[in-house]
């Protein structure tokens, strides 16, 4: 038993004052690895030259951060000599092994990645100016060419780059040298001025809805990229901010986490009731973007919410989710459109009698489309959940196309209306309120309502026992089936009530842009609903909120801009690399479930087990390495008996 | 582990082998002729089976003699092309797993197999699944904690954490959560150390004498027949020896293909 308290509190570093500066620095161990920073350098001239030919550079230039002196194309350069300078001498704390000595060694890393990383992009100038590569390389300019050379002539830049990027990889490494408490200072100015910088268009409206355009016009003047004195009065503030509320949070989050029983379930409604009242009263006051946003982020989170329940709950993956959030809308769209041809279609085909085009009342449609829904998830379902694993993902997959290119068809332009699509679909009128597109508030206060309900509806499921029999199918089918569990019904059933929770996005969506086409519902749909679970972390309800957030709202969905309108045009390449580095660094998401989290890191998990004395390792002789029989481990001691408090092994 | 005490007594009441039947003898679970094929492939060929109430009786056979199409067969994941699967008097043969499992048929899986991303008590809650009562479902808890104190110990820790040997309580335990009347053990003893298989083994001793049948099927045939009242040995597909366990014991063709000596 080791006595937990008493490591954690030698090992706080002096609980009273500011730690300025990391204790055991020593200047002269110049100790590096070259061959690792070596690879890190070419992989830093590797990724600057990426960047610079993916067209950012040039792309985002028109975009100032800092008005005058600096814009988001070259912002969108020097963060990798700087995160791989700090990367490179990051270390695994052994236990029990002292770590290398900090130092100047660590400036000459950090040094020596970015400089290789500026030489790269010196490469790339000597190239553009010599040889002529347009035709593979599109973004093989004369403008790439001028930036890089900050239009100063190749020379120069080529030089600049070089120093530029030594600097940054110094001051990346640099953070290592620095104590625990300056490095947090460092880290809450440097990232609340780049925050602030970027999303300039959302503060903007934010600041309008709030009657506080005067802050704004101080930081940014006329808008277009941050002033020079916005920057020294935010980072003022937030180091004065960063300073008086140090440690603030942590012990807020630790008296919330030390209450029991009723006092804790107290304090966690009203937290729900805070944030519920926060998300209804906030949008009275933000703008037109900021509301859209949210409604976006709202609809893909709904989405998100009815695949984690299939992917996350019952292990099916479904690769062609998009079908039912097609069939939602359009379901919705033909039944309240009054120039949907649908109905008179329907009579002429299947009826003795003729009809006119009708218009349903939203309410009343989502009823039907509800229904349907549930019938596509069954009809698809059906013969899908005979498969497993990779068949299963191929043929969902498939069905995805399969219903859109059914909307898309030539045979049913009579119901679908084909490429064209349905138009004019009205707004959702609940009488004493109106839901259109053209009120992005609207829109928003009902996807909220939709997603309350999927977050309850998906929050009793998993505590329920058709929750606990899709986790059983999740870990092991046939042992599922060997308890008693009736598989398909159950895997058919995630699939309906995932259709379900698709289809309410689906019915949203139709009342929101009021024309829908098969081509609102690609594939690329799919796959982005997907990712927003994994990244956030499958099978976890905040960890989806999370990644909606994170991924529609900051990046933007297949067709809706986000906060990082700018980006848009690359979200796709921001998303694969988001993806990859999860699945190097933390797959188990975001917000990770803590049942994947064990899954994924159980070695570790073992291991620290082990070492409090929590598990044997050596599960194979109970009876081997001890005395007594297993079972007899004093866990407990009697409170007079302190002799036979610990029993060494023998 | 030194004692190597008598197999079964037949007079022994709480060990009802198939002298202490009495007049009405009903089998439990039944194979009556029972043909089945992957495909094409024949696998099992005429094999009659019967297990009756309260029985240890042990399945022995090599690799690929269709031990495991046997219990899947049991328990309606196999549907057998001719013959009938029985249980209690009653063809199941297109009934699903969860009709047999609902009357007293349960599995525990090779290698244990557990759920192990859940909790214990996930896995044990999940072994009820069927079950409705929920007063019984916690009897029977307490009677697996009891049992088995070490499981008690971690119940919400993952199945996935646990040593080899708390995973095989854990699986008796889920499986004993159905209230089975059969309990099916697809190779108790595979991949485990020594020493377990020895606790295991004791440990089915155990349930058996609380009334449960057992249905064994082993490829330690030593250790299987030791505790077994009556076993089958079966090859590629076919009964070929039924028999007292004592007499199989001693078959000397079966001692050269599977005892070793």
């Amino acid at each position: 038993m080791i006595p937990t308290a008493a490591v954690e509190a030698t090992s706080d570093s002096a609980p009273t004052g500011f730690a300025w500066r990391r204790d055991g620095l020593q200047w002269n161990s110049v100790e590096v690895e070259w061959r690792k920073v070596i690879n890190w350098g070419g992989l830093c001239a590797l990724g600057l030259v990426f960047i610079a030919l993916s067209g950012m550079l040039v792309g985002l230039d028109g975009r100032p951060v800092l008005q005058r002196y600096f814009s988001l194309g070259y912002l969108a350069m020097v963060w990798l000599p700087l995160l791989l300078g700090q990367a490179v001498n990051n270390e695994v704390v052994r236990e029990g092994i002292a770590g290398r000595p900090r130092g100047a060694g660590d400036l000459l890393a950090g040094a020596t990645v970015g400089g290789l990383g500026g030489l790269g992009l010196g490469a790339l100038i000597l190239g553009i100016a010599n040889f002529d590569l347009r035709d593979p390389l599109v973004n093989w300019s004369p403008q790439l060419l001028a930036l890089l050379g900050f239009n100063q002539g190749n020379t120069f830049g080529f030089v600049v780059w070089i120093l530029l990027g030594a600097a940054l990889g110094m001051l990346g490494a640099s953070l290592h040298l620095m104590g625990p408490d300056l490095r947090r200072l460092v880290g809450i100015v440097v990232g609340t001025v780049l925050f602030v910088a970027i999303f300039e268009t959302i503060i903007v409206d934010l600041a309008k809805g709030f009657r506080l355009v005067f802050v704004t016009d101080f930081l940014y003047g006329l808008r277009g990229g941050l002033l020079a004195e916005g920057v020294v009065a935010l980072a003022v503030v937030a180091g004065a901010a960063a300073v008086l509320g140090q440690g603030r949070i942590k012990e807020a989050k630790a008296s919330l986490a030390a209450l029991e029983g009723t006092e804790r379930k107290w304090a966690n409604a009203i937290l729900l009731v805070v944030a519920a009242a926060l998300l209804v009263i906030v949008p009275q006051f933000t703008g037109k973007i900021t509301n859209e946003l949210l409604a976006n982020v709202g609809i893909f989170l709904l989405l998100a919410l009815g695949l984690n329940i299939v992917v996350g709950l019952a292990g099916i993956l479904d690769l062609g989710y998009v079908a039912f959030f097609a069939v939602g809308g359009y379901a919705t769209a033909v039944l309240t459109s009054p120039r949907s041809n649908f109905l008179p279609a329907v009579c002429d085909t299947f009826l003795w009698f003729e009809c006119e085009p009708a218009s349903l009342p939203w309410a009343l449609a989502l009823v039907v489309v509800v229904i349907v829904a549930a019938l596509t998830g069954l009809f698809i379902g059906a013969p899908v959940i005979r498969m497993r694993g990779d068949y299963l993902a191929i043929v969902t997959l498939g069905f995805g196309e399969i219903i859109r290119l059914l909307f898309l068809s030539d045979w049913l332009t009579g119901f679908f209306g084909g490429a064209q699509g349905v138009t004019n679909i009205p707004p959702a009128d609940f009488g004493l309120f109106e839901v259109a597109g053209i009120d992005p508030r609207s829109v928003f206060y009902l996807v909220l309502f939709f997603c309350g309900v999927a977050i309850y509806i998906s929050w009793r499921l998993e505590r329920s026992r058709i929750g606990r029999a899709w986790m059983a199918i999740r870990e092991d089918e046939s042992v599922a089936e060997a308890m008693g569990i009736n598989t398909v019904n159950m895997k058919l059933m995630a699939f309906v009530v995932g259709a379900i929770l698709a289809s309410f996005g689906g019915a949203i969506f139709a009342a929101k842009v009021g024309s829908i086409f098969p081509s609102s519902f690609l594939i690329l749909v799919s796959i982005i609903i997907l990712v927003v679970v994994i990244v956030g972390g499958i099978g976890n309800i905040p960890g989806v909120i999370l990644g909606a957030v994170v991924l529609i709202g900051v990046l933007g969905g297949p067709k809706q801009p986000g906060l990082l309108q700018e980006f848009s045009q690359y979200k796709l390449l921001i998303y694969g690399a988001l993806l990859i580095w999860m699945m190097l660094k933390r797959p188990e998401g975001l917000l990770p479930n803590a049942r994947r989290t064990r899954e994924l890191h159980q070695d570790e998990f073992l291991q620290d087990a082990w070492l409090k004395g929590e598990v044997d390792l050596d599960d194979d002789d109970p009876t081997g390495g001890r005395p007594a029989a297993e079972g007899t481990v004093p866990m407990e001691t009697t409170p007079g008996d302190s002799a036979s408090g610990e029993v060494a092994p023998a | 582990m030194a004692e190597h005490e008598t197999p079964v007594d037949p007079s022994d009441a709480t060990n009802p082998g198939p002298a202490n039947r009495g007049e009405d003898p009903v089998a439990l679970l039944e194979f009556r002729g029972v043909n089945t094929h992957y495909g094409a492939v024949h696998i099992l060929k005429d094999v009659d089976l019967a297990i009756y109430p309260g029985e240890l009786v042990c399945l022995l056979g090599g690799n690929a003699s269709g031990k495991s199409t046997t219990l899947k067969t049991l328990l309606g994941m196999v549907t057998p092309t001719t013959g009938d699967v029985v249980l209690d008097g009653e063809v199941v043969n297109d009934k699903s797993t969860s009709y047999r499992v609902e009357r007293g048929v349960t599995m525990v899986p090779e290698n244990r197999r557990l759920f192990k991303r859940l909790s214990v008590k996930e896995n044990l809650e999940l072994g009820a699944y069927l079950r409705n009562d929920k007063a019984g479902i916690n009897e029977d808890l307490d009677r697996i904690y009891t049992m088995f104190p070490r499981v008690k110990e971690r119940l919400s820790q993952k199945a996935g954490t646990l040593s080899g040997g708390e995973q095989q309580m854990v699986a008796m335990g889920r499986a004993l959560m159905s209230r089975p009347r059969v309990l099916l053990m697809d190779e108790p003893s595979m991949g485990l150390a020594p020493a377990l298989v020895q606790t295991n083994f004791e440990l089915i001793q155990q349930i058996h004498s609380e009334g449960v049948a057992i249905f064994m099927v082993e490829q330690n045939a030593n250790m299987a027949l030791s505790i077994a009242d009556r076993g089958w040995v079966l090859q590629t597909g076919k009964v070929v020896l039924d028999d007292t366990a004592d007499a199989l014991l001693a078959n000397e063709q079966l001692r050269s293909a599977y005892l070793g000596h």
